[in-house]
């Protein structure tokens, strides 16, 4: 008896000191079974594109287990991407991002730096009011917008409605405050002597912000791109408003108005659609991931 | 000596004279600088957001073919109308539930998230953000076919259990459902980047004192986890109330407002009345009924945010 | 290089005067520290004349030419920063070349100028490295090696050591001062450590309150302050302050501290108070090395006391020995062999051929030679 306590006093310890590290691991397997069950929630969508993208009309119209491709093929791909139609959307939507993304560093960039470090009279309501336009949605101004733009077209006759081009002017009402938002907070995180020595070492404002502040930061001006991209390339509800010929959509509204005929859903394409639709801000997201995260958590702080 | 005084006191005289000029001119181009780089953000605000803001409030007062001046006419229109009165319930409805459960999905997410080792931890959240990374326009068609009356892949799930099969988008329960549901998977993910962004934040110390004072898990979430994160919690939620209340995309796609007006929401309500139905006065004093509950969420995220900035 | 002259300078913020009027002429080749308590105006004064701030009133003149309104890059200056305020994204050698790149310097010149100014601090293997790649130290080399290269006519330097641990802050002082004696250049220099001050400058300025206290080489302004504030500021163990009146005791003048304890002032001492009026309250200032333990041999103007020790801190070299004496505590630095135990009574020893009178009410320093 005495022994077998003597014995056990050993291990006892260990036990009860992995006692405290067995919960640990419990808590750490309970974790990893909650975020796997979350990530297959958050997941299930993407995938669910992917595997009808991959099936035959026939296969989709056969009510076959949905979740799985028996007869895979890249059928819905070819047709999309051979699709004038479709390369058409993805063009309009690239080359109105792209031009949205450069036409709101521009504005942002030297707006953000002034606001920062300029301290001039009513730059902290033009800060605050940044951070107002901001948080105004597109559906409180999209009739609005239009009927402007319509005036616009019936005075000059520069018809803009019903043109791709009028996204340029546009997205830039989403884009712009936000990334000036997140620039200001960047440029305000540098600190002041980084100026103070630029400006002893003879550096112009121009000089400071183009040799010290852009490069210096660098990351808000990626995550600020990114946003403004993604922001761009997702918007919906303005397209919807503003374009209705086959030629002037961007991918979203053009998937969903070309690819939905009627009644007649044409699954398989319209998942494939979506999926190239959704690859570009996939696509970078995966490379500058810790970009996105950053440009996401900086918009609710003040630098 | 005499001289030196002299020459001393000419300096001065003539420095005077040159400084206020100087020093004038000096700040007028640095404040001039300063303007002019911000002038096209001013006026970018002003021409596309200021203006068709305020234009918004004089279309509301037009008729229908905006030729007439008819006051509060659209309005008292709307009261009148049930349709108004349930959109603006559903809008509520829908913004708070989908609110809640983004919450606390996402603060859920979060501590299971921050509880595995850092290095894992990438990889996870990378997962976890995807559905706030797709266009929502894209991933709501993945869901309407999810959603879809004869092939849909949950139907087909759940019938494998003998239940069903739901008709996901083609009763007003389930609709408003299905509406709130893509919704939560859409916002949730910014939650949970937000709070592990805050959890991160809380320093281990604060923690480590809890325990050794001898808080228990539930107890250390309640006096150090949340009150150290109590304003991100509010900035993210007021945020994400303003842009669920004014969501589109999703509930247009999946159900445009139906089966009969249940699921619409102001901005698709707006959008059918506005531009499908070519109303634009009425669908413009639809989307003005945003502006006063925007306002009030925008005022208090104002209020955190300057908070924020105050501690940091 | 040049003389650096302040007339009448005043820096105004809104309603605080940070900056009441300062006048100081600097030398060519000085080393200059002003040194005083944070908010003294000291930093005020250094970008004042760096031209980060604007002047409110007065004057500054660099080399004679008066540079009130004359913009930063054209004062001909380099400043070094407390924390350094490398440029992150460029490499040493970018970092101290920026201003000569800007200035659009010939090549050659930049390279040349910047292996010197790397070789003279011995950084010349880190030229191509990131400022996150180096350590503190190596930083604030970089940091001065940017001044350097500008050739400037002054130096300013901001608080340059206090982000460096105490070990480094040492080694660093006499890597600055090194550095000076080569180069020569004007040199301002601001720092709250009166240490700093005393090891670097070949004079101090001790500010307070935004005025000048006192200017001066460091062993004047440690054996003779002209104001409480001085002598309180420089010095460590700080100078004792306690109440104290003279009176006058036949010939001879004692300085009273209790109604037990007086002590007589040594006749060359007494010759300079010879102004003072009698049995007014006064501020007797002593220095901590100035109270010893009594030695057997008397000297002139030492007077032993006794003392009850309070608290006690052996330093190695000598033991510091706290006491109280009429509310006031005082501080003694005695031989370490001496025994010096808390609690217990200890003969002490003050050496009146250095003591200060003070005003009690204005804090000067009375009879200064």
């Amino acid at each position: 008896m005495s022994t077998l306590t003597i014995d056990k006093s050993g291990p006892r310890r260990k036990v009860k000191y992995g006692s405290m590290s067995r919960d640990r691991v419990w808590a750490l397997r309970w974790s990893y079974f909650f975020l796997t069950l979350f990530a297959i929630f958050s997941l299930l969508p993407p995938i669910y594109m992917l595997i009808t993208s991959l099936k035959s009309s026939a296969e989709i119209s056969a009510a076959t287990n949905p979740w799985w491709v028996y007869h895979p093929t890249l059928s819905n791909y070819i047709e999309l991407l051979t699709s004038n139609q479709f390369l058409r959307f993805f063009w309009n939507s690239a080359i109105i991002s792209v031009v949205v993304v450069a036409i709101t560093m521009l504005i942002s960039v030297p707006a953000a730096f002034a606001l920062a470090r300029m301290k001039f009279w009513g730059s902290a309501t033009l800060a605050t009011g940044v951070f107002l336009t901001y948080l105004i949605p597109d559906s409180l101004l999209f009739i609005p917008l239009f009927k402007m733009f319509a005036l616009v077209g019936d005075w000059t006759g520069i018809q803009l409605i019903n043109r791709w081009y009028v996204l340029l002017f546009i997205y830039p009402t989403l884009t712009v405050p936000f990334a000036t938002w997140i620039m200001i907070g960047y440029f305000a995180s540098i600190p002041k002597e980084l100026d103070e020595a630029a400006i002893i070492d003879g550096a112009s404002w121009f000089q400071t912000l183009t040799r010290v502040f852009i490069p210096v930061a660098l990351p808000g001006l990626i995550a600020a791109t990114i946003f403004a991209f993604t922001v761009s390339w997702a918007q919906f509800l303005y397209p919807l408003v503003f374009t209705t010929s086959t030629d002037q959509l961007v991918m979203p509204v053009g998937i969903i108005t070309t690819l939905i005929k009627g009644d007649v859903f044409n699954w398989g394409q319209i998942m494939t659609g979506a999926l190239l639709g959704a690859a570009p801000p996939l696509i970078i997201y995966a490379f500058l991931m810790d970009y996105y995260i950053a440009g996401l958590t900086a918009g609710a702080t003040k630098g | 000596m005499v001289d030196v005084a002299f020459q001393q006191n000419r300096v001065q005289g003539v420095r005077r004279a040159g400084k206020r000029i100087t020093l004038r001119n000096a700040l007028k181009r640095k404040s001039t600088a300063a303007f002019l780089m911000t002038l096209p953000l001013i006026l970018l605000i002003a021409i596309l957001v200021i203006y068709p803001a305020f234009y918004a409030i004089h279309l509301a007062t037009l008729n229908k073919a905006m030729t007439k001046f008819v006051g509060f006419g659209n309005f008292q229109f709307l009261f009148k109308r049930d349709t108004f009165w349930m959109v603006v319930e559903q809008s509520c409805i829908f913004a708070i539930t989908a609110v809640i459960f983004k919450a606390l999905i996402g603060f859920i997410v979060a501590h299971f998230a921050h509880n595995i080792p850092s290095r894992k931890q990438r990889k996870w959240r990378g997962m976890l953000l995807v559905p706030w990374v797709i266009p929502p326009a894209m991933s709501t068609l993945a869901w309407l076919w999810l959603f879809d009356p004869s092939y849909s892949a949950f139907n087909y799930t759940l019938g494998a259990f003998g239940i069903g099969p739901i008709s996901w988008l083609g009763e007003a329960g389930w609709a408003r459902f299905s509406v709130i549901l893509v919704n939560v998977w859409f916002g949730a993910p910014f939650f949970m980047i937000m709070y592990l962004a805050a959890l991160k934040s809380v320093p281990d110390q604060l923690y480590e004192a809890a325990a050794i004072d001898g808080a228990n898990w539930w107890q250390r979430i309640w006096y150090v986890t949340l009150p150290m994160m109590r304003n991100i919690i509010a900035i993210t939620t007021l945020f994400s109330l303003i842009v669920t209340f004014a969501n589109f995309d999703i509930t247009r796609i999946l159900t445009a407002g139906g089966p009969l007006d249940r699921t619409h929401l102001f901005a698709t309500w707006a959008f059918k009345i506005g531009i499908e139905g070519s109303d634009i006065p009425l669908g413009a004093s639809v989307s003005l009924f945003m502006a006063p509950i925007l306002a009030v969420a925008a005022f208090f995220i104002l209020r955190d945010v300057s908070k924020r900035g105050n501690e940091a | 290089m040049a003389e650096v002259n302040l007339r009448k300078v005043v820096k105004r913020y809104d309603d605080v005067e940070a900056v009441r009027g300062i006048d100081l002429d600097i030398a060519d080749h000085e080393f200059i520290v002003l040194v005083g308590p944070s908010g003294c105006g000291k930093s005020t004064t250094l970008r004042m004349i760096a031209g980060l701030e604007d002047i409110t009133d007065g004057d500054i003149s660099i080399g004679g030419d008066v540079v009130n309104d004359v913009p930063p890059k054209d004062r001909d200056i380099a400043m070094v920063f407390q924390n350094y305020a490398l440029y992150p994204h460029m490499t040493v050698a970018e970092n101290m070349s920026f201003g000569l790149r800007l200035k659009h310097y010939p090549k050659a010149e930049i390279k040349s100028r910047v292996t010197e100014a790397a070789r003279l601090l011995d950084i010349t293997d880190l030229i191509d490295r990131k400022p996150k790649q180096l350590s503190g130290g190596q930083r604030q080399r970089v940091a001065m090696g940017r001044a350097i290269v500008r050739n400037p006519k002054v130096f300013l330097f901001d608080e340059p050591l206090s982000n460096l641990d105490a070990k480094l802050r040492v080694q660093m002082r006499i890597e600055i001062k090194k550095v000076h004696q080569k180069v020569r250049t004007t040199t301002v220099y601001v720092t709250h450590d009166q240490v700093e001050a005393m090891t670097l400058a070949d004079r101090v300025v001790v500010m307070n309150k935004g005025r000048i206290e006192q200017i001066g080489a460091p062993n004047e302004l440690y054996h003779n302050p002209a104001t409480r504030f001085v002598a309180g500021f420089i010095g460590s163990p700080a100078m004792n302050f306690l109440p104290c009146r003279l009176e006058e005791a036949g010939d001879k003048l004692n300085v009273r501290l209790t109604d037990r304890l007086a002590f007589p002032v040594p006749p060359l001492r007494a010759a300079r108070y010879k102004n003072i009026p009698r049995n007014e309250p006064l501020v007797m200032g002593i220095r901590p090395e100035h109270i010893t333990e009594a030695r057997p041999h008397a000297e002139p103007g030492v007077e032993p006391f006794d003392a009850v020790l309070d608290v006690t801190e052996p330093m190695g070299m000598e033991t510091l020995v706290y006491f109280t004496l009429e509310g006031a505590q005082l501080c003694g630095r005695v031989n370490p062999n001496a025994a010096a135990r808390v609690g217990a009574a200890m003969r002490l020893a003050v050496d009146l051929n250095n003591v200060h009178l003070l005003n009690e009410t204005s804090g000067v320093v009375l009879g200064r030679p």
